[in-house]
């Protein structure tokens, strides 16, 4: 299959799985809640403010009536109004969103290089102390529980040492310059380096949190990936041709063990998207997670629907990515 | 008459072993393998202790996970308590013993619902393929769609936060992963000889999927499921932490690390221990689970 006809095949699946997906939280939204309207004003409401907020959600109107209603919201990009904020949740999503995106990305790179240092060095020096090190470091960023250390880590930094601050995305009294929302970028762009420094050391203990959990998956990959590709022929060739053993490592062998190190970091994408939820409820970090939980606590089901939709966009089209991606290194995989 | 009948019967048992030499053999490999596996025995030995701990709670603890003391607040560890109290003077070391059978109970109802029917959707999807399959697949790869937490998250909220709508939540989240493995196996399975001979005898559809296929794929669920019950762990205790999971009194772990989050500074050992308990627990699944894994790596069992 050409890699054009690939391309449009996987998108055209895409839409029908976002159909879905809209479907899927259509139910939670509007067809799960026995009472969305009582559960958010209280048991004791008056009758005129009850029918008033069900109109005002379209709840008045049948099942299919809504699904049709909803469809076409999320096909205008209408997501309705939040209750809570009065705000298009559109508005808010755009708003919010630039700040997990920021906190992610900043993840990804710190998991994606020690991961793949860890991974190489683990690999060359097998059973060696560095190995038995980075084996204990993977292990254990899969078993942590997010926000345990999160919190633990706080303690730690902020409150016992004074080092990093607590929380947010930048002091109180420092206004990064706003072009993109992502305030490291904006801030060089700006050149405001007093700007840049405060944002680089409030987001270091959310990306490490964040990424600890990726890092340690990337590691485990590479390793093995790394084991694999050092048992091969052409390796044997090419250490018998005489080239070092540093040509060797990272001209040849590295290079084709990073290939399925590609699919961990865009799945690991997915795990970013779910852990920053955690993240950013503990650090404060003023993003999406955070906004739907927040949404989520107090039923604000327009803000519900599409934040989540809104993740589960960006989710499928990260694994989208990946898949071509890998299609374009490895022609095999277009079946 | 009763001497011949014991011959027999010890006939019949040597038989009985001889016939399935291969298989004995097999498991003391395995077991040979196993032991030789450090991680994957102390990932055993923590499973078992959890274990033991959820079975045998009230005998660890005096005090009552549940009941306040309002008296005995925010103590440190002591001897008394060992791992200090919370602000409503309850016994934190109780409440994560007792703990430890709701994170059991947690496990057990979410791998029964979430491998039931992703075994089912998978081996029908695998079985009958075309259509059916596709249709099944697509429906799979939109509960695939969103982030995990997110989704069991979304569905807790809107089912009202509870403690069996937790376990409703993430069983509807991760059925998709045994699905996926169910349908490659029957796939495997379905094209064998001795299907189209069971067919030919004349045996039904369901008969063929319950008896003949299900059996033949259950083996792989079952691996990737002990590799999944930290994660399930994980994120049931996600979703305590952040109150869209069990309620209050329940001490469920991630509720207990959510109760001590604004005395952190002061009083850390409300948030501390119970979280430690999470992060063993999982490790120890992990570990086992990646000693499973290994051991039925056919390149190390050469």
């Amino acid at each position: 299959m050409k890699l054009g006809t690939y391309i449009v095949k996987r998108l055209f699946l895409m839409i029908i799985v976002m159909f879905g997906v809209a479907t899927i939280v259509f139910f939670i939204t509007h067809v799960i809640p026995a009472d969305p309207v009582g559960a958010i004003l209280g048991g004791n409401a008056p009758i005129e403010l009850v029918d008033q907020m069900r109109h005002q959600l379209g709840l008045d109107k049948s099942i299919p009536l809504q699904f049709i209603n909803y469809m076409e919201g999320i096909v205008h990009g209408d997501f309705g109004v939040s209750l809570k904020t009065n705000r298009s949740v559109l508005k808010d999503i755009i708003d919010f969103f630039p700040a997990t995106i920021e906190l992610a990305i900043v993840s990804m790179i710190f998991a994606t290089i020690v991961g793949v240092v860890l991974g190489i060095l683990s690999a060359v020096y097998r059973n060696k102390v560095i190995d038995h090190f980075s084996r204990v470091f993977s292990i254990l960023g899969v078993s942590m529980p997010v926000f345990w250390l999160g919190l633990l880590l706080l303690l730690l930094f902020y409150y016992r040492l004074g080092w990093l601050p607590g929380g947010g995305r930048n002091s109180l009294f420092i206004f990064p310059p706003h072009i993109t929302g992502l305030v490291l970028l904006d801030s060089v762009i700006a050149g405001d380096w007093t700007s840049f420094w405060d944002g680089l050391r409030h987001i270091i203990l959310p990306a490490f949190v964040l990424g600890y959990a990726s890092a340690a998956s990337i590691a485990r990959i590479m390793r093995a990936s790394m084991l694999d590709v050092l048992r091969q022929d052409f390796i044997r060739t090419a250490k018998s041709k005489g080239l070092s053993k540093r040509v060797v490592i990272y001209r040849h062998a590295v290079k084709n063990a990073l290939i399925p190190v590609v699919t961990i970091i865009g799945l690991s994408f997915g795990s970013l998207l779910s852990g920053a939820v955690l993240t950013e409820t503990i650090f404060s970090w003023p993003g999406l997670g955070r906004y739907i939980v927040n949404a989520l606590l107090v039923l604000d089901y327009p803000a519900v629907t599409g934040g989540t939709l809104f993740i589960a966009f960006i989710y499928s089209l990260a694994n989208l990515i990946v898949d071509i991606s890998y299609a374009v290194l490895d022609p095999r995989m277009r079946v | 008459m009763s001497e011949v009948k014991g011959v027999a019967q010890k006939g019949r048992f040597k038989l009985f072993l001889e016939r399935r030499k291969p298989i004995i053999e097999d498991w003391k490999h395995t077991f040979y393998l196993w032991k030789s596996t450090t991680l994957a025995m102390v990932g055993t030995v923590i499973i078992f202790v959890f274990f033991g701990i959820a079975i045998f709670a009230p005998l660890l603890t005096s005090y009552d996970p549940i009941a306040q003391d309002l008296d005995n607040r925010l103590l440190p560890p002591s001897s008394q308590h060992l791992f200090g109290t919370d602000q409503y003077g309850r016994d934190v070391f109780s409440r994560v013993i007792y703990g430890s059978r709701v994170e059991l109970w947690i496990i057990f109802i979410v791998s029964i619902i979430s491998v039931g029917i992703g075994t089912l959707v998978g081996i029908i999807a695998g079985y009958f393929g075309g259509a059916v399959d596709e249709v099944l697949m697509r429906i799979t790869d939109m509960f695939l769609a969103f982030p995990r937490l997110v989704l069991a998250m979304a569905f807790t909220a809107s089912l009202g936060p509870n403690l069996t709508n937790t376990i409703i939540a993430i069983s509807f989240v991760d059925w998709t992963v045994y699905a996926r493995l169910a349908r490659a196996e029957a796939i495997k399975v379905k094209s064998q000889p001795y299907i189209e001979a069971i067919r030919g005898l004349g045996a039904k559809n369901t008969r063929i999927m319950a008896f003949h296929v299900l059996p033949m794929s259950i083996s792989p669920v079952i691996v990737q499921l002990t590799l999944r019950m930290g994660t399930i762990i994980l994120t049931a205790a996600g979703l305590g932490f952040l109150g869209l999971g069990a309620q209050p009194p329940i001490p469920e772990w991630g509720a207990i690390v959510s109760d001590g989050r604004s005395y952190l500074v002061q009083q850390w050992w409300i948030t501390t221990f119970p979280g430690l308990a999470i992060a063993i627990v999982v490790l120890g699944f992990n570990l086992l689970g990646d000693g499973i894994r290994d051991i039925l790596d056919p390149r190390l069992r050469r």
